[in-house]
């Protein structure tokens, strides 16, 4: 393994994210901020909502962002680098096993997920103004599942990224992102399927559901959510599931 | 010093369409869809290499030569681990190329048949990168770069993105940027296409230069004069199969006559043929097609009187007459029996 080469091409990554700081940082906020202010901050104001919504919300909040961005920076850029011009190629020529660029690519959309993530959590709490109460006393924890989720999210690009086309963006957008996005227990804690228990199994394959329930279960512990041990086992789960899957894909798209 | 290169019995199927064509590479919203196509794709067989064999010395300038879709840019495609062949052995030095990727890409440089540059960055920026992937130092890369903006005639464009270049500087700076960490051995896949005259003389130069260094180059090509001009050996490549190799003197010292007149007429006759056949000097005469002779000679304008005084022996109408020299171009005509250019 070539950790000159790795290190060049995590620097490559960081280089083009940095030049692209303004248009990312819009891309990854401006959606979850207008979310959060209309259903954190107008609902609850306006008392359509709980004020104790806030707290619902604002992990799921996160949880979205963090998968989203995650996704975005991996997938995109893989997309369009595998697409006619081939700009991938000086990569795959680089003294290392090709593989490793694919583990690159994922470190460094992890590293963006959880940037979105840190960036995500004040900003949120700011526009969703007084009576969010987030705890903290799960460090350990937490930190688990933030890690856990932007693996889920970097590793879920990589596999995405090298099974569509360009002319497919779109419709992995309303097809796969937007259901993942509504069913992924974001906007409302898993339990409150409850009084639709088909679709409350059904959602379980999603795994956005255990990002927003395990972000839920350490920010704010008092909402109802699935048990972490469980959360964590399934994240590792899909974690291996989708890395294992994408190194695959971009095993076979990268030699003709 | 010096690295060589050995193809041993290679073969390449393709039974996927290219990936630009591609459907997305097997994902799939409804499981049904890729059943179906799959199956169809599997027909879609297209014998790029059959059984190549080829052994290229340390140090000297190789042309692959053949025209579109010959398989110049698979052989290459193999030889630099971007494709994988069907069956047969590569060799970078002692290294297997499928088997020591990463030993045998420490050795390589590519420039491809289409610039694929990274459109993140800026052309200074695209080749300071590459030094880094390889490994050299800030100081090293920064000086590398210099010398081969400088050298390509990119000086004033070397911070600008690479996305608003033109064709010829995407070329120049894809050809620079293979240069840049040093390679023993270079691939360039048609490197003058889209240069200007200027600068393909300039690229020529380039690339004796760096032979010089007892570097080892591989061109492909579908010029005539460029491969004449610049390889040591060559192949002639045609449908997968190499159909030649030689010197450019030897390859041309192969035509019968080296001299070619393309000869048209209103009609050709057995007579006419039999009376071109006698004429003093000709070696070969081959009817190609109705009204068309192809005649191999050992000289050229001075056969004229002669071929005239035969029509009118035959009494068939001279209408058109080409005189080709010796070339490798005849050479391919004489062993496809199509122009390169058809
Ligand atoms: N990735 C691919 N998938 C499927 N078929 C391919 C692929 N690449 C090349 N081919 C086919 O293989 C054959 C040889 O192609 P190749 O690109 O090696 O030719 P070439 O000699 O480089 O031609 P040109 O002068 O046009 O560049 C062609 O029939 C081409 O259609
Ligand atoms: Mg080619």
């Amino acid at each position: 393994m070539n950790w000159k080469t790795f290190y060049a091409m995590l620097s490559r990554d960081g280089h083009v994210a940095r030049r692209n700081l303004i248009p990312t940082l819009v891309q990854n906020l401006l959606q979850p901020m207008l979310l959060t202010f209309v259903f954190g901050r107008i609902l609850t104001t306006s008392g359509m909502m709980k004020m104790d919504y806030k707290n619902v919300l604002l992990p799921g909040i996160i949880a979205i962002s963090m998968v989203l961005s995650g996704v975005w920076a991996v997938a995109m850029p893989l997309i369009s680098e595998f697409q006619f011009t081939r700009e991938i190629e000086d990569r795959l020529l680089a003294p290392m096993e090709t593989h490793w660029l694919a583990v690159e690519k994922v470190i460094a959309g992890m590293i963006q997920a959880m940037v979105s993530g840190l960036v995500v959590i004040p900003s949120a709490w700011l526009v969703m103004g007084k009576g969010v109460s987030l705890d903290f006393s799960h460090p350990l924890e937490f930190a688990a599942v933030c890690l856990l989720v932007a693996l889920l999210s970097a590793a879920g690009g990589l596999t995405l990224g090298c099974s569509i086309g360009q002319t497919q963006i779109g419709l992995m957008f309303s097809m796969v992102i937007a259901p993942m996005m509504m069913f992924g227990c974001a906007y409302y804690p898993w339990s409150a399927l409850a009084s639709f228990p088909t679709l409350q199994y059904v959602v379980l394959i999603n795994p956005l559901v255990y990002a927003s329930e395990g972000l839920r279960g350490t920010l704010a512990p008092d909402v109802q959510h699935i048990s972490i041990p469980l959360v964590l086992g399934a994240l590792v789960a899909f974690d291996l599931v989708l890395l294992v899957v994408g190194l695959k894909k971009f095993g076979d798209k990268a030699v003709s | 010093m010096g690295i060589g290169i050995r193809i041993e019995e290679l073969r390449k199927v393709y039974d996927t369409p290219p990936p630009s064509a591609a459907r997305g590479g097997g994902f799939s919203f409804t499981p049904m869809r890729t059943a179906g196509p799959k199956e169809k794709k599997k027909k879609l067989e297209v014998v790029a290499l059959d059984n190549i064999s080829l052994e290229i010395r340390p140090g000297e300038i190789f042309g692959l030569l053949g025209p579109n879709g010959a398989g110049k840019s698979t052989t290459i495609g193999i030889l630099t681990t971007r494709t994988q062949p069907t069956s047969g052995r590569a060799f970078i030095g002692e290294y297997d190329v499928w088997k020591q990727q990463v030993k045998a890409k420490l050795l390589i440089g590519v420039v491809p048949q289409r610039p694929n540059l990274d459109f993140a960055l800026t052309a200074r920026e695209i080749l300071l990168f590459h030094g880094a992937y390889f490994g050299q130092s800030a100081k090293e890369r920064t000086r590398r770069a210099d010398e081969l903006i400088e050298k390509f005639k990119l000086t004033d464009r070397a911070d600008h993105m690479v996305r608003g270049f033109s064709g010829g500087m995407m070329q120049r700076l894809s050809i620079a940027r293979a240069m840049m960490h040093d390679p023993e051995v270079l691939f360039l896949d048609e490197p003058s296409a889209g240069l200007d005259p200027q600068t393909r003389l300039l690229l020529w130069e380039i690339i004796r230069e760096y032979n010089r260094l007892g570097k080892t180059l591989v061109i492909t090509t579908h010029y005539m004069d460029e491969a004449d001009a610049l390889c040591e050996r060559l192949a002639i490549i045609d449908h997968g199969k190499i159909i030649a190799k030689g010197t450019p003197q030897e390859l041309k010292a192969s035509i019968p006559g080296g001299y070619l007149l393309r000869l048209r007429f209103d009609r050709v006759s057995d007579e006419l043929l039999a009376q071109l056949r006698a004429i003093p000097g000709v070696s070969e005469v081959r009817s190609t097609e109705p009204g068309a002779t192809d005649v191999y000679a050992d000289r050229g304008g001075t056969l004229i009187s002669g071929i005239v005084s035969s029509a009118q022996t035959a009494g068939v109408e001279l209408r058109d007459v080409h005189i080709a020299e010796p070339s490798l171009e005849n050479l391919f005509l004489h062993h496809t029996g199509r122009s390169l250019r058809d």
